[in-house]
């Protein structure tokens, strides 16, 4: 299941690392990551793989928002197919 | 993908409140219908607790999955008034083998299953009213007035037999009981019925929704919204023509509606249960930003129920039917931009500050998707003028080929000027006069407006 994560929030350091560290534990594979600073404000997109594995969706999803509490950033999982079925015919 | 894209997804349903109003799923309960009015409402309630026993969680998990909000999840059934009609030892008044106790079935598997409505506690009464609609119809005050989630609808009128106005009649009477029996709690009851000519069989959406006797044995239906976000899009081409404006909403209307179909087709996976229609209506809440009256005002007018207000909504409403129909396989229900007064913060400002009243409404309804909705009235209000009022409307939708509806609350005990909460989804309104002139002789008359020609349009 492929699954794209957005953050958003103040630029600081280890906001990659701290999501790569939780990504990792979790066990989803990182395809691709986009990510930029505007007006000190970070925002990132990742395209992920949450395999085929029994891990519940919602555990990956709890552990990035917990994750991002600590960073205080907004992070969200949300599966790919909303953003293609909006954008792609 | 595009980053852009990603975040205007985001922003979509984090701030302009982008959101699937409800997963519908509608049974059919033709194989519940017993002689025995006591077999009925056991089968009805454990058909209707077996066959969405997994609504609710495959719901919140598809929310959680596709981080879309799902508001609501909710049932529909075939008219209960067909299974009315067999039964042998119905007591019209005993709430235990009377048509109420088809309803406290209903409210059961309602509560059991954790949905928010169901609807269906319906009669089909265009051409003339059976046995089962009679029971039915009577039956209504008590039976919201004993329930909870139960909603329940009566269909007046089509434009291929007429309006029955012997029907029409008895729903002034109908909905005057069900504001006093609710009267304690604003007369709430009349929120959860609605007076429909050309009723649809696939509607998600409440109070209307039923399961239609051309529907299959169960399916799924979705009902989507965002008014929110047709806003957002044409605040950006603010003094442009209309023919922008128009592209702008269609375009909108295009990604919104395939959120419906991939909630839609994802919950029928899951459920294995067929899927049935999307339903793209604009569907206003009482939360800031969500307003269909603000899309009207974004186009130019200076408030809602101005000279103009009608075109807009023709333009939005006939935008947002072309923009969903290409988004999905199979569109259906209603279809547009609703126009409740309370439900909408924009259209219960238009009517305090003066903009907006009963006439103006009623000829928006000939260009939205239903009807006059949602809207207060005097408590003191004849029940002949409630039964003009639909009778009015009923005449919009059967010579327009269009559905049309009335949900009218006569809130006991308010007058003009007074405010009604209704909390919720269901929002708050003020009380908005009707004519002092009456309409008794009128709807005395009783019998049935013929159909009407379908040549010689003019």
């Amino acid at each position: 299941m492929k699954a794209i994560i957005t953050v958003i929030g103040r630029d600081r350091p280890g906001i990659i690392a701290g999501i790569s560290a939780t990504l990792y534990k979790q066990d989803v594979n990182i395809l691709d990551v986009t990510q930029t600073v505007m007006d000190g404000y970070f925002t990132m997109t990742m395209l992920v793989d949450l395999g085929k594995g029994p891990r519940p969706f919602d555990d990956v999803k709890k552990s990035l928002q917990s994750t991002g509490e600590e960073l205080g950033m907004e992070i969200r999982l949300q599966r790919v197919e909303i953003f293609d079925s909006m954008h792609q015919i | 993908m595009d980053t852009r894209q990603i975040f205007e997804t985001v922003s979509m349903i984090e701030e302009q409140n982008l959101d699937i109003r409800t997963i519908t799923m509608g049974i059919a309960l033709l194989d519940c219908i017993d002689s025995s009015s006591g077999k009925a409402t056991r089968k009805i309630y454990e058909k209707i607790v077996r066959s969405a026993e997994k609504l609710v969680q495959t719901g919140r998990q598809i929310e959680s999955e596709f981080g879309i909000p799902i508001i609501n999840k909710r049932i529909s059934v075939t008219p209960i008034a067909l299974l009315l009609g067999a039964a042998e030892d119905l007591d019209p008044e005993s709430e235990t083998s009377g048509p109420v106790a088809y309803a406290l079935a209903l409210d059961r598997a309602a509560k059991e299953l954790g949905v928010n409505f169901v609807g269906g506690f319906s009669a089909l009464a265009h051409k003339g009213c059976n046995q089962g609609d009679t029971l039915l119809l009577n039956a209504i005050p008590r039976a919201l007035a004993a329930t909870e989630f139960v909603c329940s609808s009566v269909n007046v009128g089509s434009t291929a037999a007429g309006i029955n106005m012997d029907a029409v009649r008895r729903l002034g009477e109908v909905i005057k009981e069900t504001a006093a029996l609710t009267a304690h709690i604003g007369s709430i009851g009349c929120a959860k019925f609605v007076a429909f000519a050309n009723a649809v069989e696939d509607n998600p959406f409440m109070a209307g929704a039923f399961h239609g006797v051309g529907e299959a044995e169960c399916v799924i239906n979705v009902g989507v919204s965002g008014p929110g976000v047709v806003k957002r899009a044409i605040e950006k081409v603010r003094g442009e023509p209309f023919d922008v404006l128009a592209e702008t909403i269609k375009k909108t209307a295009f990604k919104v509606t395939r959120m419906g179909q991939l909630v839609g087709l994802e919950a029928s996976r899951r459920l294995g249960v067929p899927f049935g229609i999307v339903d793209l209506s604009l569907a206003p809440t009482p939360a800031v930003g969500d307003s269909v009256a603000g899309i009207l005002e974004e186009m130019g007018l200076e408030s809602v129920g101005t000279h103009g207000t009608t075109a807009a909504l023709a333009l939005l409403n006939d935008a947002v039917k072309k923009g969903g129909v290409m988004a999905c396989s199979h569109v259906g229900g209603l279809s547009g931009a609703f126009i409740p007064v309370s439900e909408d913060a924009g259209m219960i400002a238009a009517v305090e500050r003066g903009a907006l009243d009963l006439n103006k409404l009623e000829a928006m309804t000939a260009v939205c998707s239903v009807g006059l909705d949602m809207f207060v009235v005097p408590g003191d209000t004849p029940a002949e003028t409630i039964s003009a009022i639909i009778a009015d409307e009923a005449a919009i939708g059967v010579i327009n080929h269009k559905t049309t509806a009335v949900r009218v609350i006569p809130a006991a005990g308010a007058k003009v000027g007074d405010h009604v909460e209704f909390g919720g989804l269901l929002g708050h309104a003020p009380v908005m006069p009707v004519s002092k002139y009456g309409s008794v002789d009128f709807i005395k008359r009783g019998g049935r407006i013929p159909a009407p020609i379908h040549s010689f349009k003019n």
